[in-house]
């Protein structure tokens, strides 16, 4: 009898993403009328029309993954305005295509990366992540990109690197909410070296296995799976090294309200609203949020002796 | 002869008949949207996004967004009346009233039912911790009195100056509810400045001296 042994990858049929939220009929339709014009897109607000990404399926969950047009309509990207639906109307400005990230700071090779090059040759994973949002909300989504720690690694940090700080473009041209100080721009965001090299610690290049849409973060977003969402950085022009712990905009703005680790955590609330429950979209009725989102198997130990309630 | 002078004046000074009912469909606008995208949910089509991904936030911002515009315009009529000499305007201030305060008691309706479910204790403990509550709750409870008393018997019995006073209770909750938003948005926000801005215009306007006594003291030198 032949033996056919399942890779470590493999998935149960009941665990994958059924198709038709990957495409519902009318954006195949749209989807096929311009690719038949113009091929798959390397830019755009609307998934359908951009490029498709090969990727291998490694983590997914039992979760009904977030419906692709609610996690495209919702947003906070504030350098689009600050609405839900700004960014999602306002974000076709951006051009994530051409687009080079620079890998600096604290290393032995730093790298300026073409992006479009780099996610031509990268072996990409599909991970199915939870995203909790500090203002009580959460979606699942099925990201496509690749663990950070790979790239962190490849450039060799010095070992006086600590922090890892990331920016986002503020170009007033592309993003016109720039030119508004809802916040102070750049966009900036850091982790502790050793939440960057966490194996969950994504870098994503896609969701619903597509290029990312713009009012999502194309061409590079990170993806923290265990901090509120606005850790996780969109739109990445730059990845820095540095010794001491980075000035991040939320902690700047209003540092009693948006802590440097903003680790999910149900029992430290925000002093404005509770973070013991959250709203899933498309549901009603609130859930209980849970510790680290759900992922403290993987990353309480990076916590160990911390009082989270002072490093909130 | 007589009949005949009279009948222009009152003319004059009544609203023209659409001017109630434009505005009553104007200003319920936005409440009828919001019904028929939750009828759509419930009984339609259960992913629509007509408000938004997450409607229950929607629902609630619009709500309280309508409360606060719709109680700006209240706080308008006055000084637009003053401004231009346009009395039948003056017809819309006790309906628009009365449609910022149903908009406001609907908003905290749905807040305590979404998020608190129906506790006043928790909303007692909400409105004392966090200050953003406490002036919410502040400019509803100030319009509360008023919506009580906006009928013509209610202006009788208390009689005309006593009601005038106890109606400056609407400048208020007008503050309190832009103190409200003000500290409910992330970041730096314009939209809620923009609200305290034009309420500051409005009140200056009323602190204005009146047309009649400006126009005494200019021939009074003369």
């Amino acid at each position: 009898m032949p033996y056919h042994p399942k890779p470590d990858w493999h998935l149960p049929e009941t665990a994958a993403t059924p198709e038709q939220l990957y495409l519902n009929r009318r954006q195949i339709v749209a989807g096929m009328g311009l690719s038949a014009l113009a091929g798959p897109l390397l830019a755009s607000t609307d998934v359908a029309k951009l490029a498709p990404l090969k990727s291998r399926r490694t983590i997914a969950t039992s979760e009904e993954p977030t419906p692709l047009d609610a996690v495209t309509s919702y947003n906070n990207f504030y350098e689009f305005g600050l609405d839900k639906d700004d960014p999602a109307r306002n974000a076709h400005t951006l051009k994530p295509s051409p687009w080079t990230v620079r890998v600096g700071g604290l290393v032995q090779k730093p790298v300026t990366l073409d992006v479009d090059t780099w996610i031509s040759r990268l072996s990409l994973e599909e991970r199915a992540y939870r995203m909790r949002c500090v203002e009580g909300w959460s979606m699942v989504i099925p990201w496509v990109g690749f663990p950070l720690a790979g790239l962190l690694k490849s450039v060799e940090p010095m070992s006086n690197a600590k922090y890892v700080r990331f920016t986002t473009l503020a170009d007033p041209k592309q993003m016109p909410g720039v030119g508004f100080p809802a916040l102070d721009w750049p966009y900036r965001e850091g982790l502790r070296l050793d939440e960057a090299m966490n194996p969950l610690t994504l870098l994503a290049v896609g969701l619903y296995g597509r290029r990312l849409p713009n009012q999502n973060g194309a061409p590079l977003r990170l993806v923290v799976p265990w901090k509120y969402g606005f850790k996780s950085i969109k739109s990445i022009v730059a990845i820095d090294f540095v010794e001491r712990q980075p000035l991040t905009s939320w902690n700047q703005s209003q540092p009693s309200e948006y802590g440097f680790y903003s680790n999910v955590n149900p029992d430290v609330d925000h002093p404005r609203w509770s973070q013991a429950t959250e709203r899933r979209i498309g549901e009603f009725r609130k859930r209980p949020t849970l510790p680290f989102n759900g992922y403290s198997a993987q990353v309480s130990q990076l916590y160990k002796g911390m009082d989270l309630k002072k490093f909130y | 002869m007589a009949n005949a002078a009279v009948a222009p004046r009152r003319r004059l000074n009544a609203p023209p008949a659409w001017l109630k009912p434009a505005v009553h469909l104007l200003v319920a606008m936005p409440g009828l949207f919001l019904l028929a995208g939750w009828a759509e949910l419930l009984f339609g089509n259960p992913a629509s996004l007509r408000l938004s991904a997450e409607p229950v936030a929607y629902t609630h911002n619009a709500l309280g967004l309508m409360a606060l515009r719709t109680l700006v315009a209240t706080l308008a009529v006055t000084p637009i009346h003053r401004l231009t000499g346009y009395t039948p305007i003056m017809s819309l201030r006790r309906m628009l009233g009365l449609w910022a305060f149903a908009y406001a008691a609907v908003h905290l309706g749905f807040y305590l039912w979404m998020e608190l479910d129906f506790s006043l204790s928790r909303l007692w403990a909400e409105a004392l911790k966090k200050p953003f509550i406490l002036f919410g709750m502040l400019g509803l409870i100030a319009m509360a009195p008023l919506a009580a008393t906006s009928s013509r018997a209610a202006i009788r019995a208390l009689g005309g100056r006593r009601w005038q006073a106890l109606h400056r209770l609407a400048y208020v909750a007008g503050i309190a509810g832009c103190i409200h938003f003000i500290l409910r948005v992330k970041g730096f926000q314009l939209e809620p400045w923009i609200y305290a801005g034009l309420l500051v215009v409005l009140l200056g306007i009323r602190l204005m001296p009146s047309r009649r006594r400006a126009s005494r003291a200019v021939r009074q030198p003369a």
